[in-house]
């Protein structure tokens, strides 16, 4: 392996000084669009620039790529700290581990690993998220059966706390407030860096079986299967056959495998090939035309197929190569909502389905998967069983009704939605959902008194409460 | 954030002198929450910490601006998420200009007809549909006696007065019923930041004493106060005066 530069700084840093700049008037909504808040926005190029922005601010909320789907990463009429000015790593090849500033993207990791024989355990369905955002929603990948979540690989992290110190947090030291961080959804402080345990690979190619599914029953038994630890299920809800899709079990291909390096192109990542323009109308998006969409998509895949070799970017992250796509649903943007049951509440995902389609709210695009155990962390989304997302038009006539309904379903299964993805849930669900939620907040209060962390999500949410 | 048994309030201008008086009064009787939104974001956090210092809970704060009107109803909405609801809300908007009538800078009395009036006004409409949603509130209206009747000296400044005045007593009169309140506040001269450098009119006052006169009003059932109470008669006087006797009034 030829010897490289130990530290990568993969974009330009900000300018010595500009973390200093006073926060300026923003205004920022989450990835699925929709209303914008009003912030004061600074990204400082340290810890020490951090600490400088906060100075006289009451509420404050660190914002990595903005790719929350609601509103986790903003604090109308308050402060976001914008970490991607805090973006350099370091390799430990003897470890296998990598060193990562927050503001570091998982692309922007991947990029420098794979080429050195590495990958991350754990990756999203987008290589644009930063690295804090990966910790603070616990994100988990199309492997979680497996590998569980990001949080999982983290041996230790940095972090900035309201009274201004920085904590070295490890799971080893029993600490909870490391748990609490995990998905903590940057709540407990400013993640400043971590320390991420990486997974040997030859390259950045996998081997993807793919098996055509006629409806939900066939996904759940396709997810399953034998193969692969990276599974995840394409639903089209929008056919006559609803529930039909299109599952994928794939691995890391092995070494040496000529045939392997010659056929199959593009590397660990994906380089956007088309960008949605700013002023997108919104009616092009409608149920019509991604039904014939999806038909097609439908026929092109493969009955059946056993090791096709693909890129692993290709694979991991299919949506990045068209940037700023919740723009195709127009100004109101859209919902994502992503449900988790447990083994045994299959049935959940039946009705939530049948639903949707009596409700004549249109998905146009529905993930499922398996999940494996879940972990310590107390707000941490993943539990053993199904996990549903669906992408839903904001804008869509009685969208806000149904998807209440679906929480007493999902909260009445001992199920939950994941928080990184929500931009509407109640109060009350969410203690229903997350049964640890007041160990959590009582870890959160005790680590920031004064309340200092604080966002829209976890205002409306009451993820974050003020006593008297 | 829910399950609060004291007083939620919204004071919309966050930082008025007499919306922030108002809060204090009250928070000198029981538990406020305060919830502080306006433009200014330095300003908000200044007086939010001052009103924690003098009793209040954490006060939560927000970014508007009046003229934004389409950002009114997220700001809105987004307090009432937040909050739970609110008992009270205090509309405390609205800018003075210049005071030279139809010699004022052109865009200065723009602003004043914008913000006291259109914004004032459309952030008192998504106030009162916030509160009909929750069945129950009051909304306190700070209004002027430049509204009751404008002179040439206040002709802009009391024109959007009086078209927000008469807003608030119309929708008041729609809101009848439904556990909705409107509460409209009518002082004279104020003493405050706003009216510095100007000469006091007669009858000047104090946000103390606005603040005092609109907490003893919110325990009754009027729909408006004056500030100080003689003005009511004052004006009931001047109201009817002719004009040629009016327009000469050393006002």
């Amino acid at each position: 392996m030829p010897p490289s530069e130990a530290v990568f700084s993969p974009a330009p840093a900000p300018p010595a000084g500009a973390g200093t700049i006073a926060p300026v008037r923003a205004a920022v909504s989450g990835w699925g669009g929709g209303p914008r808040a009003p912030v004061m926005l600074a990204r400082p190029a340290d810890a020490d620039a951090l600490r400088a922005a906060l100075d006289g601010h009451r509420g404050a909320i660190a914002r990595g790529m903005g790719r929350s789907y609601g509103d986790a990463a903003q604090l109308a009429g308050g402060l976001v700290l914008d970490t991607t000015g805090m973006r350099t790593f370091e390799l430990d090849r003897e470890g296998g581990t990598v060193t990562a500033q927050a503001g570091v993207t998982l692309g922007e990791l991947l990029g420098a690993l794979v080429p050195a024989g590495w990958v991350l355990p754990v990756v999203p369905g987008t290589q644009h998220v930063t690295v804090g955002g990966a910790i603070a929603s616990d994100i988990h990948g199309k492997n979680h059966g497996s590998a569980g979540t990001f949080g999982s690989h983290v041996q230790a992290l940095g972090l900035l706390t309201s009274a201004g110190e920085v904590l070295e947090l490890a799971p080893d030291r029993g600490s909870e407030l490391f748990a609490a961080t995990l998905g903590g959804m940057g709540l407990t402080g400013v993640i400043l860096w971590a320390r991420i345990a990486l997974r040997a690979v030859a390259g950045a190619l996998l081997r993807v079986d793919t098996d055509r599914v006629r409806d939900l029953d066939e996904a759940l038994a396709a997810l399953i299967a034998p193969g692969g630890p990276h599974r995840v299920a394409w639903l089209d809800l929008l056919g006559s056959a609803s529930g039909r899709g299109i599952v994928t079990r794939a691995e890391h291909h092995g070494a040496g495998d000529a045939y392997a390096q010659a056929g199959a192109r593009g590397g660990a990542t994906v380089r956007s090939r088309a960008t949605v323009p700013e002023r997108w109308p919104a009616g092009l998006l409608r149920a019509s035309t991604v039904r014939a969409f999806n038909e097609l998509r439908y026929r092109r895949a493969p009955r059946r197929d056993r090791g096709h070799v693909q890129a692993f970017g290709a694979h991991m992250f299919p949506l990045d190569s068209l940037r700023a796509w919740p723009r195709l649903y127009g100004p109101e943007g859209l919902l994502q909502y992503q449900l988790v049951v447990p083994l045994g509440a299959e049935h959940v995902l039946g009705t939530v389905i049948g639903q949707l389609r009596r409700a004549r709210v249109p998905c146009y695009l529905a993930v499922l998967k398996d999940f494996g155990p879940a972990n310590q962390a107390p707000l941490s989304f993943p539990l053993e069983g199904w996990t549903l997302a669906l992408d839903l038009p904001r804008a869509a006539p009685g969208v806000g009704e149904l998807l209440q309904r679906f929480d007493t379903l999902v909260a009445g299964a001992n199920g939950r939605v994941y928080l990184s993805k929500d931009a509407r849930l109640a109060p009350d669900a969410l203690a229903a959902m997350y049964p640890r939620l007041e160990h959590w907040r009582s870890v959160r209060d005790r680590a920031d008194p004064e309340r200092l962390w604080r966002s829209d999500l976890g205002l409306r949410t009451g993820l974050i409460r003020d006593e008297r | 954030m829910i399950q609060w048994d004291g007083t939620r309030v919204l004071l919309v201008g966050g930082s008025s002198e007499i919306g922030l008086a108002i809060v204090r009064r009250i928070a000198s009787e029981r538990p406020v929450r305060p919830y502080l939104l306006g433009r200014d974001g330095a300003r908000l956090a200044g007086a939010a910490t001052a009103l924690e210092r003098s009793g209040c809970a954490r006060a939560e704060l927000d970014l508007v601006d009046a003229e934004d009107l389409d950002s009114h109803a997220a700001a809105i909405a987004r307090a009432f998420e937040r909050s739970g609801g609110f008992e009270l809300v205090v509309l405390a908007v609205g800018v003075l200009g210049a005071q030279q009538g139809l010699d004022a800078d052109p865009a200065q009395a723009a602003e004043v007809m914008r913000v006291n009036f259109a914004g004032c006004g459309s952030l008192l409409l998504h106030c009162l549909r916030a509160l009909r949603g929750q069945g129950r509130g009051t909304v306190v209206v700070l209004s002027s006696v430049a509204a009751e009747r404008p002179r040439a000296g206040n002709a802009i400044y009391g024109a959007a007065k009086a078209g927000l005045d008469a807003l608030a007593q119309g929708l008041a009169d729609g809101t009848a019923g439904s556990g909705v309140r409107v509460l409209v506040v009518r002082p004279g001269f104020v003493r405050t930041r706003m009216t510095a450098g100007l000469a006091p009119a007669p009858m000047a006052t104090t946000p103390e004493q606005v603040a005092e006169a609109t907490v003893t009003a919110l325990g009754g059932r009027a729909n408006t106060v004056w500030v100080p109470g003689r003005l009511r008669y004052v004006f009931a006087v001047l109201r009817h005066l002719p004009r040629p006797l009016y327009r000469r009034l050393p006002l």
